[in-house]
């Protein structure tokens, strides 16, 4: 038993390490990918680019407008004089919304009348547009305020009072609301599933094509070992690059990893059953490469979209919300988030490590059980 | 023990409606070098599969080194060694990378792992190439490769399936000198080929057509018992056209190019001789020699083969 799986394990590593451009792969592109993504990829919404389209020209106007410029939310990239043309800002995407104030702001604020401002949001891009929205009106709310707080002293030399509830949010464990610390952990769970799936999803079907398995099945090797053999590889590789990762992630990009670094590889090693079960499972149903391939792009697609990396699990139907359960990744996200930004332990994400436990030798039995050491 | 290392008793194995093998009987004694042969499709892989415990039969048994091969697969692989037309041994890996792993997977004990590697290497001449990635060899040299890895561990049988495909015919001629030696070292070889000169080369053959067989015998047995038909040859410019003319002549049963001559199957080459001499030479041809040869296996096989067609058109007519 152990000399052949030895065999196996040897002879799986120089194939996939002999290979420079594939530990390049293997190695390489996962800490480009993570270093360029994340940069790149945050749902934080600054410097949204704003036209106004300012028909009053007041003092007062300058004053709301300067609120929106000062708040880093907004950058006033244009002033548009002219009806027609906040069709073709938006049109041309020069400007993802468009502020339009009225002749008689000022007016309609000083008489007491209640000023209208419009803000025209380009929703083609409707998260975007609803944070900007709630950017706009937290603005002008604060703009309301200062002016009433204003007005009460200069007219009747009061104090404005203090607001019946007032809700003063603060945010645990990623107090900045960083979206980068939360995405980052998840980009690590995302990269790591495309490699070991897909690794895993060639491995029997490769050997099949190029024609070594049928040799490899008229020797008395037994199916465990050969499994064994063939994942091992996969799951060492997959922690490697998990450390080479939330290295990057902790040392680079100031990401804190507050709890235990063991008990992450831990919770990765059971996220790996899973993967590899799966990726084994495609393997052993696929009868060519680009048939493995294609069916682990199309497994890994619900797999990300359904598992809360970005779309909140608590938004979606009832049903899906259940069915998201057999998701590995899903619940691997809850602890690399917690054990990266909670510093959360075994003792809260326990169902989460049984679930992927569960999961994953599932898959894994499954895929063995479809593996046979004959043909047809 | 038994004194056969393959046996089989109404073999099948059906793919759906298609029957790939058809009820075959078959017995090979031990060290015998047993040709299986027959035209692509025939179902010659597909009995070998059976027998190295890659496909389970439809139907029938049979036993391979006295292990049965519907229950006692995993008893059979290991005796045997089974090498087949596709190069099946991993081109990223060296030459020595590739013997260790066969000699691990075969599970060789410990003693004999270095005696039976530069045993190998010595048999496939490539001592010198020990490390060189096994996909840089050229083909003959990845065969013989092929060969030393499938007998690492000794077996009883050696299964070979069309061993030879795409080799040169030096290297071929190599290969058949080691299969000898397997043979006279008492291992017993179960080869499947199309080369009609390999067949020569068994002890006994096996001729497979549509799933069934056909002929069985020595190569001897098969040209002068089983052959029917007369051979013809005849010699004559412009054969090519000649052949279509003479498939014509009443009594010809099958015409057929071999080189530059035409050979003729019939019945009674006696008479038929005259005939067509006269018919080709009417038809402004400039025949040479007409006479009767000892058929080729070759001849023997297409013989065989278009009679089975015939009797299975017949069979067709009739029922229909």
């Amino acid at each position: 038993m152990l000399e052949r799986l030895y065999r196996m394990l040897v002879k799986e590593f120089i194939q996939v390490l002999r290979n420079p451009r594939m530990r390049a792969v293997l190695f390489g592109m996962p800490l480009v990918q993570v270093l360029v993504i994340g940069y790149a990829v945050s749902t934080d919404v600054r410097h949204v680019a704003l036209a106004v389209y300012d028909l009053d020209r007041t003092p007062a106007t300058r004053d709301l407008l300067a609120r929106f410029e000062g708040s880093g939310c907004f950058d006033i990239v244009k002033r548009i004089g002219s009806e027609a043309e906040i069709q073709d800002v938006l049109d041309s995407g020069e400007a993802k919304a468009v502020l339009r104030l009225n002749r008689g702001f000022a007016e309609d604020l000083s008489g007491g009348r209640g000023a209208r401002a419009q803000l025209l949001l380009d929703g083609s891009d409707s998260n975007t547009a609803s944070v900007v929205m709630s950017y706009a009106s937290r603005l002008s709310a604060d703009y309301n305020r200062a002016i009433m707080e204003q007005r009460f002293s200069r007219t009747a030399g009061l104090r404005l009072e203090a607001e019946p509830i007032a809700l003063v949010s603060r945010a645990w464990f990623n107090t900045n609301l960083d979206s980068r610390n939360f995405f980052v952990p998840g980009v690590l769970a995302m990269l790591v599933a495309i490699l070991t799936v897909i690794l895993s999803s060639m491995s029997i079907v490769r050997e099949r094509e190029i024609g070594t398995m049928e040799q490899i099945m008229v020797t008395p090797i037994g199916r465990l070992e050969f499994i064994l053999g063939k994942t091992t590889p996969f799951a060492v590789i997959g922690l490697v690059d998990v450390a080479l990762i939330a290295l990057l992630a902790v040392f680079w990009f100031q990401i804190p990893l507050a709890g235990n670094p063991l008990f992450l590889f831990l919770g990765t090693g059971l996220y790996l059953m899973s993967t590899l079960g799966a990726g084994l499972f495609i393997s052993t149903v696929s009868s060519t490469q680009q048939q493995a391939m294609m069916t682990a792009f199309f497994f890994l697609l619900p797999v990300f979209m359904l598992s809360g990396f970005v779309y909140p699990i608590a938004n979606m139907p009832e049903a899906v919300q259940w069915l998201t359960l057999l998701n590995p990744l899903r619940h691997y996200l809850v602890i690399i988030r917690g054990v990266f930004l909670k510093g959360l332990g075994p003792s809260v994400l326990w169902p989460q490590m049984l679930a992927l436990a569960g999961l994953g030798s599932g898959m894994l039995i499954l895929a063995a059980g479809r593996f046979r050491k004959t043909m047809v | 023990m038994s004194d056969f290392a393959v046996t089989l008793r109404d073999l099948e194995r059906r793919f759906g409606a298609f029957v790939a093998v058809n009820r075959i009987n078959l017995d090979v004694r031990r060290g015998e070098i047993f040709g299986f042969l027959g035209p692509n499709g025939a179902g010659k892989s597909t009995t070998i599969r059976m027998l190295c415990g890659l496909l389970e039969p439809s139907g029938g048994h049979g036993t391979v080194a006295g292990h049965d091969i519907r229950t006692q697969r995993e008893a059979i692989k290991r005796c045997i060694g089974y090498m087949s037309q596709k190069f099946s041994l991993y081109d990223d890996l060296t030459v020595e990378e590739n013997i260790d792993f066969y000699s691990g997977i075969y599970r060789i004990p410990k003693a004999k792992k270095a005696a039976r590697k530069a045993w190998v290497l010595d048999m496939a001449h490539l001592q010198a190439h020990r490390h060189t990635r096994t996909g840089q060899l050229p083909g003959g040299w990845k065969q013989r490769l092929s060969l030393g890895c499938a007998l690492l561990h000794e077996p009883q049988v050696l299964f070979l399936d069309e061993p030879t495909s795409g080799v040169d015919p030096l290297s071929r001629r190599a290969f058949w000198d080691l299969i000898y030696e397997m043979a006279g070292q008492g291992v017993t070889v179960f080869v499947t080929t199309h080369y009609m000169e390999e067949a020569e080369y068994c002890d006994r053959l096996a001729l497979i057509y549509r799933g069934e067989l056909v002929a069985l015998g020595t190569p001897g047995e098969m040209k002068e018992r089983l052959m029917t038909d007369q051979v013809l040859c005849v010699t004559c410019d412009r054969s090519h056209e000649a052949m279509g003319l003479a498939a014509a002549v009443e009594g010809v049963r099958d015409a057929a190019l071999f080189g530059r001559d035409i050979h003729l199957m019939t019945e009674d080459a006696v008479a038929l001789a005259p005939r067509l001499r006269r018919t080709l030479t009417e038809a402004g041809f400039e025949v040479g020699t007409v006479e009767r040869i000892t058929p080729s296996l070759e001849d023997v096989f297409v013989s065989l083969i278009e009679a089975r067609d015939r009797a299975d058109g017949a069979q067709k007519e009739f029922s229909a």
